[in-house]
């Protein structure tokens, strides 16, 4: 099934720190358009299965394709939303700065970002309410306008295919909900989406697939069907009744 | 001035600049330690150099020690890349590894003779405008000034040139790095820069001085600007001046030129320290001082607020029973009060309190913001 409308195609993907297995044989394979959630318990290897896609992390074996090509000659299609702890925020930058070095991977080597390229970012941070800042030093934001500045800089690179490691990680209200108004208009605008997500009451109502994973492919495929009491009770393994009242909730949700 | 003592200065101002400019990102990757690190590790390479070349005043030895700075570069990565140890860790087991294989090899195969690190960087910028550099027979300048402005404008083209690699890849190296960036390469041409600057440095100042010049300038500015150009062209800036203002201090003082320059620039970080604009220790100290005091305005207003046309008024709103009813001291009550009135938040008539329209304002301000 060797598809163009294939955004990500990852097959018997096997990555190791050392002897120890953190992703193993994973299968994936998510159509252009679709809003994925990733889920698993911690060390699940949510964020490893991310950065073995982005070839942030070596693989031991498997293969990764962005339509179709391998994710070096994809580079430009793909966009990364990292966790917000993994920069320092003391970086001496202000936020427009920070949206700005999304068209750096467009700019390529040595050219600088220019008015046309701020103006994108400034537009972009418009879209998450977060131009009034734009002059603010990075140091002085809350940990929901870090995370809104990270996803406006990800909208100026203008993808095809976005990664989001927890954005949803301790923000506020606000953030939350425009996040959510943020996913949606990209999944509108066609564009694949992949988040990292931790809330299992929130999933069927912010997504409409899921992968849970621990370390091995549990299940995959949209959120009516695989999302279950049995499948997250494989996922999560002995935890139940965490599990019986996320699956509870979240058809009430429904 | 003569001539010498004007050379002496500018060679101290183009070695402050050429260090300040990779030191800045020394500080951003919290790898300060590296320049101490090369300073050390060095050693191996001068005495290798010399055993090939038998001789002490070879630019070989000068070579050798760059490549040893590299080697330590690359040694540090690698045992961190492992994540079994921190990079800082990692520069800590590597340096003195190095440094001692130099001490042993000297022990071992050179007791004869008198190598050490300063007899081939025998940086002493006294008699740096003695020792000319001859191009065509033309006397076109001290050596090491001739030496370290070829280093500086290295520096400065390769960090104009990548500035923008050079940022991504210091704030967010994965996404530097999924955006094709390649950050360890960059992070090893930084590295070689600062390998080259620091043995360059060491030959024409001495060893303490690039330490000093490559750390505190840099941390100067990173407590002044909150942009990164601006970080460089201060560091830049308060390098050059350490070093005027510590050529002087040595002149008045008759003491060593490296010695005072260091020095300075250590005071200038620490006058920082206490009076940078938004960072500095006296700024917040005054701003949570000016804290504390609106807060407890605030506290009286609201509480003056509440019982306000209440039949207990008379008992409640009084400066001494605050004390019970707010947990203050009487002295800190009473100097409440008073900064109250000067802020024309309250008024006081007999010992009794009463808002004023301002003060009326400030009490449901701080209500609605709750």
């Amino acid at each position: 099934m060797q598809s163009r409308d294939l955004a990500i195609d990852v097959r018997d993907l096997t990555v190791a720190y050392r002897e120890k297995p953190v992703l193993w044989d994973i299968d994936l394979s998510v159509e252009s358009g679709k809003l994925m959630a990733i889920v698993g318990p911690n060390g699940a290897g949510k964020t490893t299965l991310i950065k073995a896609i982005l070839g942030l992390v070596k693989r031991a074996a498997g293969e990764v394709l962005i339509y179709g090509k391998p994710y070096v000659r994809q580079r430009n299609r793909v966009a990364y939303v990292p966790q917000r702890g993994s920069v320092d925020w003391d970086f001496p930058t202000n936020v427009l700065d920070v949206a700005t070095m999304g068209s750096y991977g467009r700019l390529g080597w040595i050219r600088r970002p220019g008015s046309a390229e701020r103006a994108i970012a400034m537009d972009a941070l418009r879209k998450v309410g977060m131009d009034e800042y734009a002059d603010r030093q990075i140091s002085q934001l809350s940990g929901g306008q870090q995370q809104r500045v990270f996803l406006a800089r990800a909208l100026v690179q203008d993808a095809q295919v976005y990664f989001m490691d927890e954005p949803f990680q301790g923000v506020d209200a606000v953030t939350e909900r425009a996040i959510i108004a943020l996913l949606r208009q990209l999944k509108d605008a066609g564009r694949t989406v992949i988040v990292v997500h931790h809330d299992l009451q929130t999933v069927p109502e912010y997504f409409d697939s899921v992968l849970l994973l621990n370390i091995r492919r549990i299940a995959v495929g949209p959120v009516s069907e695989v999302f279950t009491e049995d499948n997250l009770r494989l996922t999560y393994g002995g935890r139940v009744g965490f599990v019986q009242s996320a699956v509870r909730s979240a058809a009430d949700a429904k | 001035m003569a001539p010498e003592q004007i050379e002496i200065q500018l060679i101290a101002c183009i070695v402050s600049a050429a260090c300040a400019v990779p030191g800045v990102f020394l500080i951003l990757r919290r790898m300060a330690m590296m320049s101490d690190a090369v300073s050390h590790a060095i050693l191996p390479g001068i005495v290798v150099a010399f055993f090939l070349t038998k001789t002490l005043h070879s630019p070989w030895l000068l070579i050798g020690a760059a490549a040893a700075g590299l080697v330590t570069v690359v040694l540090v990565e690698l045992l961190f890349s492992t994540r079994l140890v921190k990079e800082d860790a990692a520069i800590g087991l590597v340096f003195p590894v190095l440094f001692s294989i130099g001490v042993v090899l000297i022990a071992r195969f050179a007791g004869d003779i008198h190598l050490d690190t300063d007899a081939v960087l025998s940086g002493e910028l006294a008699f740096a405008p003695f020792d000319r550099m001859l191009l065509f027979g033309v006397d076109i300048g001290p050596k090491s000034l001739v030496m370290m402005s070829a280093i500086l404008l290295v520096n400065i083209a390769f960090i104009a040139l990548f500035y923008k690699e050079l940022k991504i890849s210091t704030f967010d190296v994965g996404l530097a790095a999924t955006l094709g960036f390649f950050p360890a390469v960059l992070h090893y041409g930084l590295m070689s820069l600062i390998s080259i600057t620091a043995v360059g440095a060491f030959d024409a100042v001495g060893s303490i001085l690039v330490v000093a010049l490559m750390i505190a300038p840099p941390a100067a500015a990173y407590l002044i600007t909150d942009r990164l150009s601006w970080m460089l062209l201060l560091s830049v800036l308060i390098g050059v001046v350490s070093a005027v203002c510590g050529y002087w201090v040595a002149h008045w003082m008759d003491a060593s030129i490296s010695g005072c320059i260091a020095s300075t620039a250590g005071v200038v970080f620490f006058a920082t320290v206490l009076f940078a604009k938004h960072n500095g220790l006296i700024s917040v100290w005054t701003r949570n001082r000016r804290l504390r005091w609106s807060y407890a305005e605030k506290m009286l207003a609201i509480h003056l607020r509440q019982h306000e046309g209440q039949p207990e008024e008379g008992r409640e709103n009084r400066e001494q029973h605050l004390t019970e009813h707010l947990g203050w001291s009487s002295d800190f009550a009473s100097r409440v009060v008073r900064h109250a009135r000067d802020d024309g938040f309250v008024t006081a008539v007999d010992g009794r309190l009463f808002l004023s329209e301002a003060g009326r304002a400030l009490a449901s301000e701080a209500i609605t913001d709750e």
